[in-house]
């Protein structure tokens, strides 16, 4: 392995001529370096996907198993029963369908959508959109991704963990979550939970880390902070909200870890009876209360949300660009409104504590924050649809993606709006509504912004094209088979059906909604069905797959001037940027893109 | 669509090979390692103020809030406060060798450093031993479990402190340092700085209110 390296007279600051820094490297590396441990973004990023992509498949098939029980309550689960619930032979037990959601709800926000959206897109596109060669700090990159894995070790160990698994909901409220009296069984799985989660923090702080060093001091020179393109602005946005909040959480987590292990008393308030037995006679402290833990929780999950969509955001608002040829409409706008939504998203985590006991004057602030959020929402969708207006539009396999992924924002928006509103969400609350809005979000906004990015960005990743008639049966299957899942939910919350019971057709109220809740199940299943489409058409692509140049969708921003894929280094001739990202259909020149990077 | 795309040209789309890599600096005029520990730095400051935030609430909250004074070794803790404070003082005389290239007050300062931490976690470990000894645990009530878990945490800030100086130390006697260049050092005293500025802090509020 040698490599020589020359290094210029490096003056900071914006400037073109002197700040190049040189370096030859010829070197192979080996298998295990190249692909496994390996400090290259691009491969990192990659890595986060493939591992997001079993992790999503775990959570899709604890949805299933979610799906089957509100369908076919106390019958043998196909499949999965007999691995979860294997001395019942299947059958779904209380606790067992307990921590089916709990798992469900863990393993998807913290092993799947935040992974997949920052540390699988983030890594891969930050230094391409940029103009870098890789991170600011390759090897804290590399040790972000290996951080993880204890994380989905010590979950996985948690299903099979002694006395069931995690059974507290991924929310972890207390008491439940701490006193074993609370919830008999429980015994190490909330403790794995629990440090899984800390491993992950650790994971995500290191890459927020090094996502906000990397794009302050990496960009290419013209390179401004206004001619980033918006997906950068959402990578950013949703770092800096990681960095601030995630150690809140880590700070309660190993709060409710000293009360679990060593028996502190954070959140056990005095004098509590719990089935028939005070903590402070088992030996326990007290003198905590339980919504100590909600507001923390909260102070993090909230912007959590947020971290979950900003950059998804910023995906579809590029990939309509590129497919609609039209520049984005309003671009500050769109990236003060990313930073509006991050800065209001700090002040509303009341907003899911309207019913655990609260001064209703803080109530009413936390209602005002929650909706004054619909104005920065409300400029994105707008400026989404002023994009789409007049474009001449492709309806490639992302464009569809990505216009379902602002068609269902709306929805999953509009409710939000609706619920934050405190006298509706004390009727609302805990119910299937709650259930269909952040699915809405989160499922049809920020899993189907996931679909329209890789297809957008898989020739960059492979340098080959996606089938697209896969691509749009897969499309068509998901979108259909998500509303019908989610939109019926609304039907189920006006009913009054709440979340989180195992069995609801024991009450004599809910009785009516088993056809309903089977319907949505069949749906569901289908759901599963059609990602077949795409994990065919992923790995077929990857080797069989049109082999495409360097910018198949004649887009401008950067990452399309390097080779597909790019090599080490990743820009095999030096970039210079001198316009914004967004210059489709100008009338100053005769094609119809003008790429960031050209001169002329 | 896909007749659109054109198909893959060898000529524009290979990759050139035995290329440069180009590495640009889009400032502020900050190196990136000082601008990236300050971020860490946000992040740890955070996670502080969950645990003195949770605190502060449990307290305020409380009935009755047993008097510090009773309970722990004010006098003790006050000196072991201004060891570690001294030692804050100690690293920015290393800082100050490091800018002038006199490695061996580097060595000697940054040795001095080393030393007060050390001193300071020693008397942690003795007054954690003593409580133990006398009953106080975690589970004995709020305040005990607030206690530990605050000066606890800080306790490890200040062992990962006291590891990370040692390595600076190791690399100050390799000769790594020049007075152009001794960014680790600088950023090791930024995290030194930072976790003497959460025990005044602490001690405040947990020692001496």
């Amino acid at each position: 392995m040698s490599s020589s390296t020359t290094t210029q007279e490096r003056p900071l600051g914006l400037d073109p001529e002197g700040t190049v820094h040189v370096s030859h490297d010829h070197h192979e590396l080996g298998f295990l370096r190249k692909y496994i441990f390996s400090v290259d973004h691009k491969v990192i990023g990659i890595q986060f996907m493939l591992t997001g992509f079993v992790t999503l498949l775990v959570g899709g098939l604890l949805a299933m198993g979610i799906r089957w029980q509100l369908a076919f309550p106390w019958t043998e689960m196909p499949l999965i029963g007999k691995v979860l619930f294997p001395e019942t032979g299947g059958v779904a037990t209380p606790e067992g369908y307990t921590m089916l959601f709990t798992m469900h709800g863990t393993v998807m926000i913290f092993f799947v959508i935040i992974p997949l959206l920052t540390g699988a897109f983030g890594n891969f596109l930050i230094p391409l959109m940029i103009g870098a060669p890789d991170m600011a700090f390759p090897k804290l990159n590399m040790l972000g991704y290996w951080f993880w894995w204890p994380g989905i070790v010590l979950i996985a160990m948690a299903f099979g963990a002694e006395g069931g698994g995690p059974a507290a909901g991924w929310t972890a409220y207390p008491p439940l979550s701490t006193v074993e009296a609370a919830a008999p069984g429980s015994l190490s799985g909330q403790n794995l939970w629990l440090l899984s989660l800390t491993f992950v923090g650790v994971s995500s702080m290191m890459g927020a880390v090094n996502y906000v060093t990397t794009i302050v001091k990496m960009r290419a020179p013209g390179m401004t902070l206004f001619r980033m393109p918006l997906s950068i602005w959402g990578l950013l946005i949703s770092a800096l909200l990681q960095l601030f909040a995630l150690p809140v959480l880590t700070a309660a987590s190993f709060m409710q870890l000293f009360d679990r292990v060593f028996d502190s008393g954070f959140f056990t308030p005095p004098d509590v009876v719990i089935n028939g037995q005070r903590p402070e006679e088992l030996g326990a402290a007290s003198g905590g209360h339980p919504i100590l833990w909600q507001h923390l929780f909260w102070f993090y999950s909230h912007p959590a949300v947020y971290i979950m969509v900003l950059p998804a955001m910023g995906f579809v608002s590029d990939i309509i660009a590129v497919h609609g040829r039209k520049p984005i409409f309003g671009y500050k706008p769109m990236a003060y409104s990313m930073a509006g939504i991050a800065g209001l998203g700090f002040i509303v985590w009341g907003h899911h504590m309207f019913m655990s006991g609260m001064n209703p004057t803080v109530g009413l602030v936390f209602m005002t924050a929650t909706i004054m959020i619909a104005l920065p929402s409300a400029v994105k969708v707008f400026n989404w649809l002023g994009t789409l207006w007049g474009s001449r539009i492709n309806l490639t396999t992302p464009m569809l993606f990505a216009c379902a992924f602002v068609s269902m924002f709306i929805i999953g928006g509009l409710s939000g709006i609706w619920m934050a509103s405190t006298p509706v969400d004390i009727y609302i609350h805990d119910t299937y509504i709650i259930v269909a809005h952040f699915h809405y979000v989160v499922f049809a906004g920020s899993v189907l912004g996931i679909f329209a990015s890789i297809y957008h960005w898989f020739p960059k990743m492979f340098g080959r094209m996606m089938n697209e008639t896969l691509g749009k049966i897969h499309f068509v299957g998901t979108f259909i088979t998500t509303n019908a899942v989610f939109y019926m939910m609304h039907q189920l919350g006006i009913a009054g059906l709440m979340r989180r019971t195992a069995d609801p057709y024991a009450y004599e109220t809910y009785a009516h909604l088993q056809p309903l809740n089977q319907f949505i199940s069949y749906s569901a299943f289908a759901l599963l069905g059609f990602q077949i489409f795409f994990v065919v058409n992923f790995f077929h692509s990857i080797w069989w797959g049109k082999r495409v140049g360097r910018n198949p969708w004649k887009a401008n921003s950067l990452e399309w001037e390097t080779p597909s894929p790019p090599g080490h280094g990743n820009f095999d001739k030096q970039v210079e940027v001198y316009r914004g990202p967004y210059e489709f259909s100008s009338p100053e020149i005769e094609e119809d893109f003008w790429p960031q990077a050209a001169k002329v | 669509m896909s007749e659109s795309i054109a198909a893959y040209d060898p000529s524009i789309d290979a990759p050139l090979h035995h290329h440069p890599v180009y590495d640009y600096d889009s400032g502020p005029p900050v190196e990136r390692g000082k601008f990236a520990i300050w971020l860490f730095l946000a992040t740890e400051v955070m996670f502080f103020s969950g645990l003195i935030g949770a605190y502060i609430v449990l307290r305020t909250a409380a009935s009755e809030w047993p008097n510090p004074q009773e309970r722990l070794a004010v006098d003790l803790t006050a000196f072991n406060t201004f060891v570690l404070i001294t030692s804050s003082w100690l690293m920015v005389k290393s800082l100050f060798a490091a800018s002038k290239g006199d490695k061996a007050g580097i060595l000697k300062w940054l040795g001095l450093t080393i030393l007060g931490g050390s001193f300071f976690v020693g008397i942690q470990v003795y007054e954690y031993f003593e409580l133990v000894s006398h009953g106080a645990l975690p589970q004995g009530d709020i305040f005990w479990s607030t206690f530990y878990i605050m000066t606890g945490f800080h306790g490890t800030h200040v062992v990962v402190g006291v590891i990370w100086l040692i390595c600076a130390w190791v690399a100050a006697a390799r000769g790594k340092y020049s007075p152009n260049n001794y960014l680790g050092l600088e950023l090791a005293g930024l995290y030194w700085h930072f976790v003497d500025l959460v025990w005044v802090l602490l001690f405040t509020i947990v020692y001496l209110f």
